[in-house]
């Protein structure tokens, strides 16, 4: 990985890829992916919102003052949001009206400010867009295969095509709330067993806890567990 | 006044903030390990989303609205949201300090609990007046700290089990979850 452009995609795609890895901007993950196309329009309005927050906010990294700048980023993002979600409902209203909610809830999204935090006042426009591009398209993956299996599982239809054969009761479970839960949780239980280290272990190990979204407080209260663990002994 | 009981039973108990519209995961994961800490940031929640929804209410009612400015909501409930919690953290840290320490760093984490922002667009949404929409603020909290009161009593039982090692931290605990919303959509047969 010479090409540091390239290695930014390569992170997002897959090395720190945001659901799966980081377990972060869990709550759209849950609720949106019941259908695999909801998956892709989610996605997809996350990324170009990631893309533009990156690099206005990586643009503006010199003049934002250190003490106001959560408040600058909220801000930010939460325009281009409303941008975004004006847009979708004048040109794509099927899309809108699939996501609903959830669409304004792009601003509260930690994948969002937590890269605008960790990545993008530190770095470059240029790398902070390609930075964007990864983590965008990782979260589009990952929501658009937790939908694909819902979807198969709990219809029988992938994209709205049927591929299970008729006569196979889809189990209706799986595109209801529950689904939701076994899915990611099977997903992180296969991630676990073939040993892939979440990024929260990692930095349990360490004993940092960087970043300021809510996925720190799991990684502060498994590492204070980890210490009792290690007093008791 | 039996549609204002029904906006409450409705918010926490049939449409289940977390085990249903799958909002404020984050807080619901990771704060739901010990009871105590689960049941005072339940009690931070309620009060937080109480007043969001009636301060949101008012804003969109008497401001926004009438001057054609609703599609600013978005940004307008976010800073709100993020100025009251920071008050409620000075009131707590002045008032109660034993209950801001039980909190620590969980209580600023309410602004990125979308929870909250997402009660406020949802009232709007439903058109709902100002005392349909604290109530159904309210009756939303509620059943988020029922959620994660129950969620943390079911944890410290697994806490003791000797479970399989890729299913240890957050699988058990999502699959905990979705026999909780199992359970939970056994209340949308409610008769109302």
């Amino acid at each position: 990985m010479k090409n540091k452009y390239i290695e930014r995609l390569y992170n997002g795609l897959i090395k720190e890829n945001p659901t799966l890895v980081l377990m972060l901007g869990m709550c759209p993950t849950l609720a949106v992916s019941t259908r695999a196309a909801n998956g892709i329009g989610m996605g997809l309005s996350t990324t170009a919102v990631l893309i533009l927050s990156n690099l206005v906010i990586s643009l503006l990294r010199k003049v934002i003052p250190d003490q106001v700048r959560l408040p600058s980023y909220i801000v930010i993002v939460a325009s281009l949001v409303t941008v975004t979600e004006l847009l979708m409902e004048a040109y794509l209203p099927s899309v809108f009206e699939a996501l609903g909610i959830y669409i304004p809830l792009i601003v509260v999204n930690c994948i969002i400010l937590g890269r605008a935090e960790a990545y993008a006042n530190k770095h470059t426009p240029l790398l902070s867009v390609m930075d964007g591009i990864g983590m965008g398209l990782g979260f589009t993956i990952a929501l658009t295969l937790a939908g694909l299996v819902r979807e198969v599982l709990g219809n029988g239809t992938a994209f709205g095509a049927q591929v299970l054969p008729e006569e196979i009761e889809p189990i209706g479970i799986f595109v209801q709330p529950p689904g939701a839960f076994i899915v990611i949780a099977v997903f992180i239980i296969i991630m676990n067993a073939i040993g892939i280290k979440t990024r929260q272990r990692k930095l349990v190990e360490q004993d940092v806890c960087d970043g300021n979204c809510a996925s720190c407080a799991l990684i502060c209260e498994e590492k204070n567990e980890l210490k009792e663990e290690a007093a008791k002994e | 006044m039996k549609s204002l009981i029904l906006i409450i039973i409705g918010g926490a108990l049939i449409n289940n903030v977390v085990l249903n519209q799958f909002l404020g995961i984050c807080s619901f994961l990771g704060v739901s390990k010990q009871m105590k800490a689960s049941a005072s940031l339940g009690g931070a929640v309620i009060f937080v989303i109480t007043i969001a929804s009636a301060v949101a209410s008012l804003l969109y009612d008497f401001v926004l609205a009438p001057l054609g400015m609703a599609f600013m909501k978005t940004i307008i409930f976010i800073l709100v949201i993020a100025a009251l919690v920071q008050i409620v953290e000075m009131f707590l840290k002045k008032k109660s300090p034993a209950v801001y320490k039980a909190l620590g760093i969980y209580l600023p984490l309410i602004t990125t609990n979308c929870a909250v922002l997402g009660v406020a667009l949802t009232n709007v949404q439903n058109g709902y007046n100002f005392i349909e929409s604290v109530l159904a603020g309210f009756g939303t909290a509620v059943g988020f700290t029922l959620a994660i009161v129950l969620l943390a009593g079911i944890r410290s039982r697994i806490h003791e089990e000797d479970l399989p090692a890729p299913l240890r931290g957050a699988p058990i605990v999502m699959i905990a979850a979705a026999l909780m919303s199992i359970a939970f959509m056994g209340f949308s047969g409610l008769a109302l």
